[in-house]
């Protein structure tokens, strides 16, 4: 069986529903640069949360893409995916890329405005990979949380539970070395942690160095890779019922 | 046999929805499963559909295992759910064509597919129209465009016609029909409606999880002899005694306010009520035993 085909036309799907939707690209544009001015100004400097807001918006556009599968299980259109013989796979590759490219691009509008902020656009790049990295992997994070939930209010529940303390823990807010040592330990099982210090890191020449940027880069991946192979996991097991 | 069960059972937790299910099909058949909501119709189409498990009993398409074949079992079937499963931000087109990439099929293959199959449920004018633009007929049109696409052995549709006007309905079962004799497609279909039981080629009854019983619809109903007689009465329960009691102890029932009997003779027997009981009766009819009647007879409850 074609793996690409149903990764494909799942990944372009998501991309016609959403340019369809004319509030959503509204404020898919808007809104980063709005999280980054608004919480910027209030620390009263753009630049000093400039990587933070980038994490932010990455990593809330990614998991928040999830929600389409609980419209996708509302309107029908996820059990049509799973009674067809496409790898399962390839269907959580297809929504994973889907969500993730979409955070991508998000997070891309707020990079145009790095030389802005003051930081070094050398590395730009470099950013732009591993913002990718860090939209597929947290798409996989939601992705896993939405599969279990069956309605959008338990979803948005669960997400601003995990999804706020990963953040505030991430060193957006405060770096891990400021930390009291049983914070800091968390900070360092939190893959957020791992994320942002790249960010920061390759923006930044005087950076925390919270740890190598390899390093960020092997945790952050691997975490993706162990969340898609869950994911196809549960994906093969029946589905949670639904009405009917 | 195209599709077989045997002795299939399903539990959600301690709710019973499948108990000890076996039926079989054959291929180019109509073969309808009746019965009311909760009466295991639907986990019965799931199980069909590949994506419910039996805990217990074993389930063939093609000959080939739903559960441990599941992968091949999907290139034989094409499911209609009872609920929409298209996306409302595509086009015709477009939803058809994402399915068929699930499938595999690509190119110029699946250009020609879309297009018999829109001039097949005439929606060729409809092609490019967004879907949610559509109305309900057409959108269940699409659902069975969407369903064959990869050319099915077995169509599965659960409750097809749900939400539908009298005439899309019409409609629907018209194209179902065109479908059978031009492709020779098996199609196994749930349903709650008479009308759409009396069409198919044989029948399955459930309730409660268990199938009570089975065969064309014509031998169904002579199951039961004679006419079903129902009488209107302000007091139906005083009239039952009474037609008890005057016609040699008739096996009676009350049922929504009526009293129902089967007899021999419909005709003559309602004259008789009518003659004996000129006050108590305020209205009397007979007919031919009708699915719902065999229902009644079989389970106590109605459809």
């Amino acid at each position: 069986m074609n793996f690409l085909l149903p990764t494909w036309t799942l990944w372009r799907r998501d991309l016609i529903r959403f340019w369809r939707e004319k509030a959503r690209v509204a404020a898919f544009a808007a809104s980063p640069i709005l999280f980054w001015f608004v919480i910027g100004s209030g620390f009263g400097d753009l630049s000093v949360f400039f990587p933070g807001a980038l994490t932010m918006t990455v990593m809330f556009a990614a998991i928040f893409s999830t929600m389409s599968i609980i419209e996708d299980r509302n309107e029908g259109f996820l059990l049509s995916m799973l009674v067809s013989p496409a790898p399962r796979l390839s269907l959580v590759v297809g929504k994973l890329l889907g969500g993730a490219t979409m955070a991508w691009v998000q997070s891309l509008i707020l990079l145009c405005f790095t030389r802005i902020a003051g930081y070094q656009t050398g590395n730009l790049l470099e950013v732009a990979a591993m913002l990718w990295l860090i939209a597929f992997t947290f798409t996989a994070l939601g992705f896993l949380i939405a599969w279990q939930m069956n309605s959008s209010a338990g979803y948005h529940a669960m997400m601003n539970l995990l999804l706020f303390p990963m953040w505030l823990l991430s060193g957006a807010i405060f770096p891990p070395s400021k930390a009291v040592p049983w914070m800091r330990a968390v900070m360092s099982a939190n893959p957020m942690t791992y994320a942002y210090s790249a960010l920061w890191q390759l923006l930044d020449p005087k950076a925390d160095q919270y740890a190598s940027i390899s390093t960020c880069v092997t945790a952050t991946a691997g975490f993706g890779i162990l969340l898609v192979v869950i994911a196809s996991w549960i994906v093969s097991r029946p589905s949670p019922r639904t009405a009917g | 046999m195209i599709v077989t069960t045997k002795n299939l059972k399903l539990n959600y937790g301690t709710q019973r929805a499948l108990e000890d299910v076996s039926f079989s099909v054959e291929q180019g058949e109509l073969f309808g499963i009746l019965g009311p909501n909760g009466s295991g119709k639907s986990t019965m189409f799931r199980v069909l559909a590949t994506i419910e498990e039996p805990q217990a009993g074993t389930a063939t398409i093609g000959g080939l295992d739903v559960v441990s074949q599941a992968q091949q079992v999907r290139r034989l079937i094409g499911v209609v759910f009872q609920s929409q499963s298209l996306d409302k931000y595509l086009t015709v087109e477009e939803n058809l064509s994402s399915q068929g990439h699930l499938f595999g099929l690509s190119g110029t293959n699946l250009k020609e597919r879309i297009t018999r199959l829109l001039d097949r449920l005439q929606l060729t004018d409809r092609r490019s129209s967004i879907l949610k633009t559509l109305s309900g007929g057409m959108k269940r049109r699409v659902e069975i465009a969407k369903a064959l696409l990869h050319d099915p052995k077995v169509l599965l549709m659960d409750e097809p016609t749900t939400g539908l006007d009298p005439v899309a309905r019409m409609e629907l079962w018209k194209y179902v029909d065109e479908l059978r004799r031009e492709t020779g497609v098996t199609v196994i279909v749930t349903t709650h409606l008479l009308d759409e039981a009396e069409r198919a080629s044989r029948l399955m009854l459930m309730h409660m999880g268990i199938s009570v019983l089975q065969g064309t619809p014509a031998q169904l109903k002579s199951s039961i002899p004679g006419d079903v007689v129902l009488i209107e009465s302000d007091d139906p329960e005083a009239l039952r005694q009474g037609v008890f009691l005057h016609f040699d102890k008739q096996k009676c029932t009350v049922v929504d306010h009526h009293v129902r009997t089967i007899v021999e003779n419909g005709p003559n027997f309602v004259t008789q009520v009518a003659a004996a009981f000129p006050q108590a009766v305020r209205g009397i009819s007979y007919h031919k035993p009708t699915l719902e009647d065999v229902f009644l007879k079989e389970t106590g409850a109605r459809l």
